[in-house]
């Protein structure tokens, strides 16, 4: 049980013994460096390509339809048949386009995408960099990536990329908000950043989505995470019914393949980050550490594909709506309710909390009430 | 382990000679867009500095705010600015003799009293724990902090004051 639980860790233990035996001690360091770098350059791109499989697969099954199923058993081999299709297919920059900017986004974009990868806890002691600021590292990186999206939109100088990229920057400058202050709960009660103690103050069944205020940070955390990563519900920046492909319109082959890329990997590491803070990680009985890791995460992503096949797009006002008028109020009163929680006995403080969110809420709910028009009534002229 | 002793400075003043190329193609760059990201890198370099030095949390913070949310306003100015969407039309002006100048004056001033300073080297400066920082917020700077946050507050009053529609 427990070489399982650390089988990827031993390996790494056994790859450096191995090696240390033809390689002098200095570059150990080296070697350990790049072992863990390899494992998440390698790992991002293959989760991006099976997670395409995956989304193409579960959004037929949602539409009654097959779905990839030519390329190997299951259409298995159908994202390597696209990634060879991307490699070679011509590379078309528009004549006017700002040629430095074309080029640069859709290489920029991958580094932050790839970068979060380091502090995600992928199992008990897999994590590449236990940096004393995990989550704000996080949330640092994931808020350069929408510069990276307007760079593209400016510089292909085409109406419909420009008008994606500027609902993109609204769109996360707003989201950005209420995702910060969704954190704040949970670094409150940990009193750490580091992605892995905020792991370890879950153990047992201590997840915190089973305390008041983790209800409501989970569900604001992961709405607003789906926001940042431009996808169905939220996905106004490359809404196909109105603005062609949005930011990406003048990019094919390669460089359209790694904002697609770009946008998977956040997808994954997303929802890895809120399995981290609110559904205890790789916390979890008799399955080993990542296994855990993984179906929590994997049971987001699946939900952020339930949501593609399932929700119409929201329109540009019900979306700054929901973020300023919703999910704003809502976090900054969650804080409140967590440090409500964590001040008052054990058993009273749950029900005081729960009591204080389900009034907040209901205050949000009768403030954000649809404004129901005056009935019309018409009067005939003749009826006088 | 002689061979950290030189590889760590080493890659530290390549890292710091990489920025200030970044920084000074900010300033020369003809295309405004084009300044914004190169400045844009300059910040991300500046935060790896801090990375470095093994202060993560203002590394953190200089990305968050600068690069995530400052960079973010310049790339709004800019896109509100007529005139930018002709690349033909250069976007900065002939006045380098002022501005050497005046930086001239500035750096004759300044240099003086970074070199007079001498800068003590502490094991690990407390500041840049976030844990310390907060409770410092908390106590012994609680009236500053609360300051600021009123001039936040009349601020944001403020931005919904003049963007709101009369009726």
């Amino acid at each position: 049980m427990e070489t399982i639980d650390q089988a990827f860790v031993l390996g790494k233990r056994a790859a450096l013994n191995w090696m240390s035996a033809f390689l002098p001690d200095w570059t150990m360091v080296f070697v350990s460096i790049i072992i863990s770098a390899t494992a998440i350059v390698i790992f991002g791109p293959v989760t991006m390509m099976y997670l395409t499989w995956f989304e193409r697969k579960l959004v037929g099954r949602i539409q009654n339809r097959f779905g990839p199923n030519r390329v190997g058993p299951w259409g298995l081999l159908q994202p390597i048949a696209d990634g060879i299709k991307m490699l070679t297919k011509e590379d078309i920059v528009p004549e006017h386009a700002d040629k430095f900017a074309h080029f640069l986004a859709p290489v920029v974009i991958v580094i932050p995408a790839l970068l979060i990868f380091s502090v995600v806890p992928f199992g008990r002691g897999m994590v590449a960099v236990d940096l004393s600021i995990g989550i704000l590292f996080f949330l640092a990186l994931s808020s350069t990536t929408t510069i990276w999206i307007f760079v593209a939109s400016w510089g292909s100088r085409n109406k419909f990329s420009l008008l994606g990229g500027m609902r993109s920057v609204a769109q996360m400058i707003s989201y950005e908000i209420p995702m910060v202050l969704s954190v704040v709960p949970v670094l409150l009660v940990v009193g750490s950043f580091s992605t892995v103690s905020i792991v370890e103050a879950q153990s047992g069944w201590n997840w915190f989505i089973f305390t008041p205020w983790g209800i409501a940070g989970f569900l604001v955390f992961f709405l607003t995470g789906v926001a940042e990563v431009n996808r169905t519900p939220f996905d106004l920046p490359e809404g196909e019914s109105e603005i062609v492909a949005g930011f990406h319109t003048e990019y094919s082959g390669m460089k359209f393949a790694l904002f697609y890329m770009a946008e998977f990997m956040n997808a994954f590491s997303i929802s890895g980050i809120v399995a981290t803070a609110y559904l205890g990680g790789w916390q979890g009985p008799w399955l080993p550490s990542w296994a855990w890791f993984f179906i929590k995460t994997y049971a987001l992503v699946f939900v952020m594909m339930w949501f593609r096949g399932t929700f119409p797009r929201l329109r540009v006002d019900q979306l700054m709506g929901f973020a300023w008028k919703v999910l704003l109020p809502l976090t900054l009163a969650n804080i409140f309710i967590a440090a409500l929680w964590l001040n008052l006995e054990s058993p009273k403080n749950n029900l005081i909390s729960a009591l204080v969110l389900v009034a907040i809420v209901t205050i949000i709910y009768w403030a954000n009430r649809p404004e129901v028009p005056k009935k019309r009534i018409y009067r005939y002229a003749y009826e006088d | 382990m002689d061979i950290f002793g030189l590889i760590g400075p080493a890659s530290f003043y390549g890292f710091m000679a990489g920025i200030l190329v970044l920084a000074v193609l900010t300033v020369t760059t003809r295309n405004l867009f084009h300044s914004a990201i190169f400045l844009a890198f300059t910040l991300i370099g500046v935060a790896c500095i801090y990375f470095f030095l093994r202060a993560e949390f203002l590394g953190g913070v200089q990305i968050l705010l600068y690069v995530g949310a400052i960079m973010t306003l310049v790339i709004f100015a800019i896109m509100l600015t007529a005139k930018m969407g002709d690349p033909s039309i250069p976007q900065s002006n002939r006045q380098r003799l002022p501005v050497f100048l005046a930086l001239a004056a500035l750096a004759f001033l300044l240099v003086p009293q970074i070199v007079k300073t001498s800068w003590k080297v502490v094991e690990s400066l407390k500041t840049t724990s976030a844990v310390e920082l907060g409770q410092a917020l908390m106590s012994e700077f609680v009236l500053p902090f609360e300051l600021i946050s009123i001039v936040l507050l009349a601020a944001l009053i403020g931005a919904i004051a003049i963007a709101r529609s009369d009726q």
